[in-house]
């Protein structure tokens, strides 16, 4: 059943789909797009790396992303520099020098694409697994630091005063976020990534009033952007990150729609 | 000041800087359970930050913060909800811990807002939410209550009825109360102590002995120094004809 190479982009994608769904919603409360951007910029480094030590792509833009992750927290303790800048400061530059390094890889055939724009044709039976695996632990590890996360998120001195430790959750939430771009980069690419996490929980955000709500809407709406942008994909010959992103912008767009609907009943 | 079994939080000449500016600097206090602490002084006396070193949100401070409990409800002074979080009133109220459907019923009912249980939080009016962020801090029968400014914005009569309310609380959950105010008039009805703040502990002591105390007369004035006493007076009053405590 895994032979056919679309069959297991839908697999993939829709595996991914369950998990940038409630940690989109997270993405889009606590302000981290750019945040979710540099990491995801930092993903072309780990995959030089992995190429360049034969190492396994997921694992090791985990580790970078995680590293990347690590270096902005000290940059902002020790710096003065707006947090802006720190982010776009770690974005580029990382971005920058994994161009660079793969400009030294003569040797590996390089489809930078496929890298950018994400690639349903690479995905192979061991991604699968990564993603489903990876995918389950990242959502277990999001219930068990719900409450705290969720608390802060909504105000960090309640969610302190009353003993969650919320230091602690935002910094597993930030590995998290390192993961979920490790698994998720071969099917919509580096630079789209944070467009699977914002545009379906974005989505979600326009016909919910309440956060439960938030999260199944955003975890929908990134299935049925996954679903029907890769048959487009397939269909058109397009490259799958911008056509999973393009269905999902046409959800976002129709769920205006129902906020225009709620604004004309209250008037 | 000696500490006993029924001491919940205890400060020892804490204090708080930012930027090499001290908040406040010095203040000891202790709450115990069944008691009401309030701070008072003006405005930037640094109230809100001994409230939050004695609940450890600020880390690094001066001095010791000894706690005994971690059941703690906190109304903090400033609450913004951003419109990016679909949140309602029942959401917010099992924020920090799961209650029953009931303990949520029962909370915004003696707040006097269970109408409001499944209205967004973003369309309450400022009493409104105040009394809500009251239910959420007592929803979860806290041991240690911590009130930040807690009747900002509610009407008069509400205020009263809220501060009834509080006192009511802390008799029958038996839990101590560390209570914000700058509303001298009302709040004095309820307190035990009273911890009177200018960036360091100008005077402290039972409500009448602060009230006599210079001090405290030059920073409030001597209105206020009236206004106190002429509460106490009214208190006995009451007090000795009905055999309880009720504001007139």
């Amino acid at each position: 059943m895994f032979d056919d190479f679309f069959i297991r982009a839908l697999v993939a994608g829709i595996g991914v789909a369950f998990v940038t769904g409630p940690l989109g919603c997270f993405v889009v409360w606590r302000r981290l797009s750019y945040f979710g951007d540099t990491l995801a910029h930092s993903a072309l480094l780990g995959v030089t790396m992995a190429y360049s030590f034969e190492f396994n792509i997921a694992i090791s833009v985990f580790i970078i992303s995680s590293v990347i992750a690590l270096i902005l927290i000290q940059l902002q303790r020790k710096t003065n520099l707006p947090g802006d800048a720190l982010l776009g400061l770690l974005a580029h530059s990382s971005l920058a020098v994994g161009l660079v390094v793969i400009g030294f890889l003569t040797f590996i055939r390089f489809d930078i694409m496929g890298l950018l724009f994400g690639d349903i044709l690479a995905v192979t039976v061991n991604d699968l697994i990564i993603i489903w695996a990876g995918g389950a632990l990242i959502l277990l590890v999001l219930k068990l630091i719900w409450k705290p996360l969720f608390a802060s998120t909504v105000n960090y001195e309640l969610a302190e005063a009353e003993g969650l430790n919320p230091d602690r959750a935002k910094a597993i939430f930030t590995i998290l976020m390192a993961a979920i771009i490790a698994i998720s980069i071969k099917m919509v690419g580096l630079l789209l990534i944070t467009g699977m996490l914002i545009i379906p929980a974005a989505m979600a955000r326009n016909i919910s009033d309440n956060p439960q709500k938030m999260v199944l809407f955003s975890i929908i709406g990134g299935l049925l952007s996954v679903i029907i942008g890769l048959f487009s994909s397939l269909e058109f010959n397009t490259a799958s990150g911008p056509s999973i992103i393009t269905a999902s912008l046409v959800l976002f767009i129709l769920s205006l729609l129902k906020i225009k609907q709620s604004i004309q009943l209250k008037n | 000041m000696g500490t006993n079994s029924n001491t919940l939080v205890k400060l020892k000449n804490a204090g708080y800087q930012q930027n090499d500016k001290w908040l406040v600097k010095g203040v000891s206090l202790e709450v115990e359970k069944g008691k009401i602490v309030t701070l008072i002084g003006p405005n930037g006396s640094g109230k809100s930050t001994t409230a939050k070193i004695a609940l450890g949100i600020y880390k690094k401070f001066d001095g010791e913060v000894e706690k005994y409990t971690n059941k703690i409800g906190y109304v903090p002074q400033k609450v913004s909800i951003d419109w990016t979080l679909p949140l309602r009133v029942r959401d917010f109220m099992v924020l920090t811990e799961s209650l029953k459907e009931e303990a949520i019923d029962e909370a915004l009912s003696l707040t006097g807002v269970v109408h409001l249980k499944h209205k967004n939080l973003g369309n309450l009016s400022g009493g409104e939410f105040q009394r809500v962020l009251l239910a959420r801090a007592i929803s979860k029968k806290p041991e240690l209550l911590v009130l930040d400014e807690p009747v900002q914005g509610v009407d008069f009569t509400g205020e009263i009825a809220l501060y009834e309310l509080i006192k009511k609380i802390s008799e029958e959950l038996n839990c101590g109360i560390l209570l914000i105010s700058h509303d001298l008039h009302t709040v004095m009805s309820a307190t035990d102590h009273v911890v009177c703040l200018n960036g360091h502990v100008c005077c402290s002591g039972s409500p009448s002995d602060v009230a006599k105390n210079n001090e405290y007369k030059a920073l409030f004035g001597e209105q206020a120094a009236q206004t106190l006493s002429i509460y106490e007076h009214k208190h006995d009053h009451v007090h000795s004809h009905e055999g309880e405590i009720k504001k007139n």
